[in-house]
């Protein structure tokens, strides 16, 4: 076969992931055009992640709740209510940063078990049990914020989530101006990648099962590597990396690995895939929704906490629509509505479509009631390519 | 009946990609005869009656279709129905939650300028029901009905279309034999009544006893028609075309049989449904032996099903007393992952629907019922994956082009093949198969019951539930047959005889 069959052959066996990938390349293109440089910023892609990374953290943890078919319109407002709480728990409760963070996460673990409990126990349908949420949380905000208002956090620590750098090693003369920890940590990422893809090559080949042909192989290899490479020396042009870009890579490699590598990945999936089946092969339904719905919850502390810091406060407003562009982002991800079917990755490779029509359509100066009618006609497009490549699969 | 064709194709040619699903088929029924449409899964009896309705539209094939005399080219299912072909399908397409009157008429309501007259649908509904011989209320919901009561409806919606042309896939396949042998009569009835029937069908002895004639496809291609009423049909005819060999045995020889201690008892089973609100088991006493296939024998609903399912660690959540034990100790399971880790497993009935998981592919179906066998602190290890389930593939003969195939684009057989291969993979010491031929062709079946036997000559234990008499008759060593919840009786395989067991099954 020749090296052109090779790539077509990949491309059309792979169309509907590296379709959002492509889509995602057009889009920031554009911006970048149209922007004239400024959308592919240093500046901008480092505010653009740490001004989104919490939906970014919402959108995996949904992915989950979407695979096993249900849905949380919940998170909004939990995420913006668990973000006041931890606000309260250090300025009112004077809680330490590393209590009061751990707190906040246990109690998005707490509140998603109670929703689990509503569907799978009581066999409320998540739609209902998630809007009932979804009130329930709006009023809570309004109750802890009611006397102060607007709760200035003070903690630096915490707030460095939202707004922080990693240190850099110091200065040693060379590559002045460059984050250099960044540029190690790239060059390790890509080193460990390239390690990790040639061991598991070697592995198949051991087990004689079918790789992809060597030139492809390599190609493919170059081509993540200068993505990575690429995407380190933007961020190193200017503060390195976020502690949001870091948290939001930490949940994104954890949760892919989780999904696709353990045993507990595969039940999600199965149940997500055939419920009843899962059931008679021995799984335990019930474990997996409190499970998916537990880490939602957990995420969804996350989420609070990284827009909390952010703003370096807690807010009546927090919450608003957070859960509608999670929903978004995964299915621009190429989750199934119908359960079973859908990547970690895929959803942030949707969130950070979403992302990018926002900011740039924002620096482009493009008003918001024609920002929201682009961003539901992407949406639209993005599932009607994913039915249309998944009909053409069949 | 007459002799000119109410239907002709001619040289239907349908490609998926990389399949030749239909190769140059032509198909003729004469108007007013019963014409069976028989051939192995695959064969391309679905795919051709999809052609003729339209399913796969004009331009999606190549050939002529020629109804009543015109060259006709169906856009949709809508244009077929208009001239008069109506197609009934194994899955019904009836919905639950309407009336037996509002089902019928859907889709074709009677209307008063743009309201709906129930009144005129409701006389209408009830001619229809009198036509196929069926007496229910009209108001009752579909939900309420057996599966039986259900075809007939079915039937009865495609009457009143003024159907010329009346298509069965597989009309009986979840039928018992009194609902089975009333829908032939009525088949047989509308005939006398001028609807001409195609009817498709895996049992043959059902086809032998209704066809005019018979048309057998096999690899998408028409080997033969064959008129039954100058006897040329015979079962091992019809197999011989169906599979292009001769099958002499049906079951498979065991080399071996040695019964050995006992592997589970189960002692005053008692099971009430909280749903259906009524006892579902009564003292249901059984066991089972080492290296012994045991058929539990009885209708469709006598209990069969709910017994192995709450056995197998109940997760319908019947209310249950009574004792289990395995190998002499005392079990309890409470959930199926407690009766797998002991070592049951059990083979859906419904594989489609709570057997296999369908948009996932062969290996990961193979393995999802034992992913600790696979894994090292739980961390899936995919290689071994891919070589376990490549096992499996050779020694059970699935015919994929490679494991990573999606499990819905497997043939009836080889998805059954799939499901066996999952639950050996738990390597358990007694396997339940729930109907375990069920929609899947001469020569699949003859794998899965030469698989059967290769794992009681290993040791293993089985119990087959069948509604298939021949096949209980076939392949068991003891056989239980169960009536209403209860053990009815209990037979040697050398007493048993289709007739007795008949009469136990339905002493209620």
């Amino acid at each position: 076969m020749s090296f052109l069959q090779n790539a077509r052959k990949l491309l059309e066996q792979n169309i509907r992931e590296y379709g959002m990938y492509i889509a995602l390349f057009v889009i920031m293109t554009i911006f970048t055009i149209t922007t004239k440089g400024t959308f592919i910023s240093s500046r901008n892609i480092v505010n653009l992640v740490n001004q989104t990374g919490y939906i970014a953290v919402l959108a995996v943890g949904m992915t989950l709740v979407i695979v096993i078919r249900h849905i949380d319109l919940s998170v909004g407002f939990l995420g913006g209510f668990l973000g006041a709480v931890a606000a309260i728990a250090m300025v009112q409760w004077h809680l330490p940063v590393y209590l009061a963070i751990p707190l906040t996460l246990i109690l998005g673990i707490l509140a998603g078990l109670i929703i689990a409990f509503l569907v799978a126990q009581m066999k409320i349908p998540a739609f209902v049990a998630t809007l009932a949420g979804w009130l329930i949380y709006r009023g809570a905000i309004l109750v802890v914020t009611e006397k102060t208002g607007t709760i200035v956090i003070p903690d630096k620590t915490f707030n460095a989530l939202g707004n922080g750098f990693i240190p850099d090693i110091p200065d040693i003369g060379i590559l002045p101006g460059v984050h250099k920890l960044t540029l190690i940590i790239g060059v390790i990422a890509i080193i460990l990648l390239i390690l990790s893809e040639i061991n598991s090559r070697k592995k198949k080949q051991a087990y004689n099962f079918e790789v992809l042909p060597i030139e492809m192989f390599v190609i493919k290899l170059v081509f993540t590597s200068a993505l990575i490479g690429g995407i380190t020396w933007l961020l190193a042009g200017y503060q390195g990396l976020s502690w949001t870009a870091v948290i939001v890579l930490m949940v994104v490699l954890i949760y892919n690995f989780v999904a696709t590598q353990t045993v507990l990945g595969r039940h999600i999936y199965a149940v997500g895939g055939n419920p009843e089946a899962a059931e008679l092969s021995g799984i335990n339904v019930k474990k997996i929704t409190y499970i998916v719905f537990g880490s939602m919850g957990m995420l969804t502390g996350l989420a609070g906490m990284l827009f909390a810091s952010r703003l370096q406060s807690a807010t009546t407003t927090a919450g608003q629509l957070w859960e509608l562009d999670a929903i978004a982002a995964t299915f621009i991800g190429g989750v199934s509505p119908a359960g079973g079917i859908g990547k970690v990755t895929g959803s942030i490779i949707g969130a950070l479509v979403m992302l990018s029509l926002t900011s740039g359509m924002n620096l482009m100066g493009i008003g918001i009631s024609y920002q929201y009618m682009a961003r539901g006609a992407v949406l639209a497009a993005a599932v009607i390519f994913d039915v249309a490549t998944r009909n053409r699969a069949h | 009946m007459n002799n000119t064709p109410i239907l002709e194709m001619k040289k239907i040619t349908k490609e998926f990609p990389g399949v030749k699903a239909l190769n140059n088929v032509s198909f003729q029924v004469k108007e007013g005869e019963i014409h069976c449409l028989v051939g192995e899964n695959g064969a391309g009896k679905s795919t051709l009656m999809k052609v003729l309705s339209g399913v796969y539209p004009h331009g999606e094939y190549t050939g002529d279709i020629i109804f009543g005399g015109k060259t006709q080219n169906f856009r949709g299912i809508g244009d077929s129905e208009k001239v008069g072909i109506a197609i009934i399908y194994q899955e019904l397409a009836l919905i639950p939650e309407m009336t037996v009157y509002e089902n019928i008429f859907l889709g074709h309501e009677i209307k008063k300028g743009s309201i709906i007259d129930w009144n005129e649908t409701i006389k209408r509904a009830g001619e229809m029901l009198k036509k196929v011989k069926l007496n229910v209320n009209l108001a009752e919901k579909v939900k309420d009905l057996g599966v039986g009561k259900r075809q007939l409806i079915e039937i009865a919606k495609a009457l009143s279309k003024d159907v010329k042309l009346l298509i069965l896939d597989e009309p009986t396949a979840a039928l018992n034999e009194d609902d089975s042998e009333n829908l032939l009569n009525l088949l047989r009835d509308l005939k006398t009544h001028g609807v001409t029937c195609v009817l498709i069908s895996h049992k043959l002895k059902e086809v032998i006893k209704i066809a005019d004639t018979v048309t057998v496809l096999r690899d998408g291609q028409t080997i033969c028609t064959l008129d039954a009423r100058k006897g040329e049909v015979s079962e091992n005819v019809l197999i011989k075309h169906m599979v292009g060999r001769e099958i002499n045995n049906i079951y498979p020889k065991r080399e071996t049989r040695q019964i050995g201690e006992v592997v589970l008892n189960v002692e005053n089973w008692n099971a009430y449904d909280p749903n259906l609100g009524r006892s579902i088991l009564k003292d249901v006493s059984f066991h089972v032996n080492k290296g012994e296939i045991v058929g539990l024998a009885g209708l469709m609903g006598s209990g069969r099903t709910e017994l192995a399912l709450s056995i197998f660690g109940n997760p319908a959540g019947y209310h249950i007393n009574g004792e289990i034990s395995m190998l002499g100790s005392k079990k309890r399971f409470r959930h199926p992952e407690d009766a797998i880790s002991a070592g049951v497993a059990y083979v859906t009935e419904d594989r489609k629907g709570n057997g296999l998981i369908l948009i996932q592919d062969v290996k990961q179906n193979i393995t999802i019922a034992n992913l600790k066998e696979i894994a090292i602190r739980s961390i899936v290890n995919d290689n071994a994956e891919v070589k376990v389930a490549n096992e499996y593939k050779v020694s059970l003969n699935i015919k994929t082009p490679n494991v990573e195939q999606i499990v819905s684009n497997l043939s009836g057989g080889n998805q059954q093949k799939v499901s066996v291969g999952k639950w050996l993979f738990v390597k358990p010491n007694l396997l339940i198969l729930d109907e375990p031929t069920r929609g899947i062709d001469v020569g699949a079946k003859y794998e899965i019951y030469t698989i059967m036997t290769k794992l009681v000559e290993q040791g293993m234990s089985i119990i087959m539930i069948s509604s298939e008499l021949s096949e209980i008759l076939g392949m068991s060593d003891r056989i239980y047959v169960v009536s209403a919840g209860k053990i009815a009786g209990e037979l040697a395989i050398l007493d048993a005889t289709q007739e007795k067991i008949m009469q136990l099954a339905t002493n209620y």
